[in-house]
């Protein structure tokens, strides 16, 4: 067995050495196609950096009435925190939002001047609530509004919570960021069948040139697996050199975009390639590996019927 | 040890055998005649099971090749030796490859196909061509070469379909000459051709084709 082994992987590699042109095609094609593999995981990184970022900038705030004993915002605060939706809460003191207003509208008198004359300090507390994901801030609202808040005496102490007037805009983001992962999702699904198939016909097209030696391979007493063994070997070699070849197209192509476009992509992509290159090259090479070695599999079936 | 028991083939709009039967038994050397398109490769590739008749079976000793499984056809076929018009080699593997090929299907080690192969090729006259590629020798080479792949595991039976079709007289001499040894050695030998010349020069068995009928056997000494 281990002889036999030996045996198909030196044919293999002999046959790829011999086969001159039509190897190098083959590399060439599973190197366009793993290029579009690698393309599209760093462009799912710029998707979800971008998304990431949106979610961010959303967020419900809960308004304390003015007066408000932050003894009582700090129980609610603790109680929300218990909540498995809740990623983070921010407390924004009265004197602190005053001071917020004040810096916001410096150069708007009128307002200041207003607020001079008042002489106390008319606004309240508030905490700035962030969820896990988008589509939990419904459940967080709805907590507010419980009995859980009730027992906890809380709902005095509320003025408002801005979840009801931000629901219309946080609903279309969610509904944006689900149908951006879907649209991205197909895109990539129907990029890699492409791929895949203008890979697996060139490989069946280099097979199909040696559809006659099958033939005779078998009439000299050849089993299937050593009539088919050294063509799967010689895809997995298509697919280790198209994995170096990508890697290397990839390094400069990664740094130039880098250099010139990270304020549009909002990521530095040639960081993004460095600091996961082990992962990529594991995805590229099981990637182009399997390809070629399923590729030669398929496309030499039909000629192995008898 | 070749049973044809009323073979017929039929394809899209001919009929290439017709009810064909003959037995071939151990150590004879066969020549079957005819013009091209009379039936003679068909009947070769149902020895080999690379054609399956639409009536009739085939039986090479006791076994009906058209019932046997993937891994038992392959066993078989290592028992056969094939001679073909056109040598059909291994054109990226070079004169001790493409018999190392044959050596490494029938499962023989490394080190009896390092002492068998240099041999072999001494005897067909290649010993200096171990190195060579299909593409660099002559067509008499060439066809010397499928010789010494088809006689390396010592076949029982070895098919030779017009081995001598697209080879000069003095090629084709030798090549007669290398198959009259191989059956003198006790190997069972079928041997296809519309060459009259090679059939008076091997002088056994005739068996004269014509659209797929068996129309003489010499064996028989009467015309079919």
């Amino acid at each position: 067995m281990i002889t036999e082994l030996k045996r198909v992987i030196k044919a293999g590699v002999i046959n790829f050495t011999r086969n001159g042109i039509i190897s190098w095609a083959a590399v060439l094609v599973v190197t366009i196609t793993l290029s579009v593999i690698t393309t599209i995981i760093l462009l799912q990184a710029v998707l979800y950096f971008s998304l990431n970022l949106i979610k961010d900038k959303v967020d419900v705030t809960i308004y304390f009435n003015v007066g408000a004993p932050p003894e009582r915002i700090m129980l609610l605060k603790d109680s929300l925190l218990k909540l498995p939706e809740v990623a983070e809460i921010s407390y924004t003191s009265a004197e602190e939002a005053l001071e917020l207003f004040r810096s916001r509208h410096q150069n708007d008198y009128p307002t200041i001047q207003a607020l001079d004359e008042i002489g106390e300090n008319p606004l309240g507390a508030y905490l700035n609530v962030k969820a896990k994901e988008i589509s939990q801030y419904e459940s967080i609202a709805n907590f507010l509004k419980s009995d859980n808040v009730l027992v906890s005496g809380s709902t005095n102490i509320i003025d408002k919570v801005n979840y009801h007037q931000n629901k219309l805009v946080i609903d279309r983001l969610s509904a944006i960021i689900s149908g951006a992962q879907k649209l991205g999702f197909l895109i990539t699904l129907l990029l890699i069948i492409i791929s895949i198939i203008i890979t697996f016909n060139t490989i069946r097209l280099t097979i199909f040139i040696s559809k006659e030696e099958i033939g005779v391979m078998q009439l000299v007493g050849a089993s299937k697996m050593r009539v088919r063994g050294p063509f799967m070997i010689e895809g997995a070699i298509y697919g280790i050199i198209a994995t170096i070849l990508t890697l290397i197209i990839f390094w400069p192509a990664t740094a130039w975009v880098g250099r010139n476009m990270t304020g549009f992509l909002g990521i530095n992509m040639y960081d993004y390639y460095i600091s996961n290159f082990f992962q990529i090259f594991v995805i590229i090479l099981l990637s182009g590996i399997l390809l070629g070695m399923i590729s030669s599999f398929l496309a030499i079936r039909r000629y192995l019927n008898k | 040890m070749i049973y044809f028991n009323n073979v017929s083939k039929n394809y899209k709009d001919s009929r290439a055998l017709d009810d064909v039967t003959f037995t071939v038994t151990a150590g004879e050397f066969v020549s079957i005649v005819g013009h091209s398109g009379a039936g003679k490769t068909t009947l070769t590739k149902m020895i080999l099971a690379d054609e399956n008749p639409t009536e009739g079976t085939v039986f090479f000793e006791s076994i009906n090749v058209h019932k046997l499984r993937n891994s038992d056809l392959t066993k078989l076929r290592r028992r056969i030796g094939v001679v073909f018009q056109d040598f059909k080699l291994l054109s990226n593997k070079t004169a001790y490859e493409n018999i190392a090929f044959a050596m490494e299907a029938a499962g023989k080690t490394d080190e009896e196909i390092a002492n068998d192969v240099p041999h072999v090729l001494e005897l067909v006259d290649l010993g200096n061509k171990i190195l060579h590629f299909p593409n660099q020798l002559s067509g008499g080479e060439q066809q010397r070469l499928a010789i010494a792949r088809a006689i390396i595991n010592q076949p029982e039976l070895i098919i030779a379909d017009e081995p001598t079709g697209n080879l000069d007289p003095i090629n084709t001499h030798e090549v007669v000459q290398i198959l009259k040894k191989i059956n003198d050695l006790g190997t069972t030998i079928i041997l296809t051709t519309h060459n009259r010349g090679v059939i008076d020069s091997v002088g056994k068995r005739v068996i004269t084709m014509e659209n797929g009928k068996i129309v003489r056997d010499s064996k028989e000494g009467n015309r079919l």
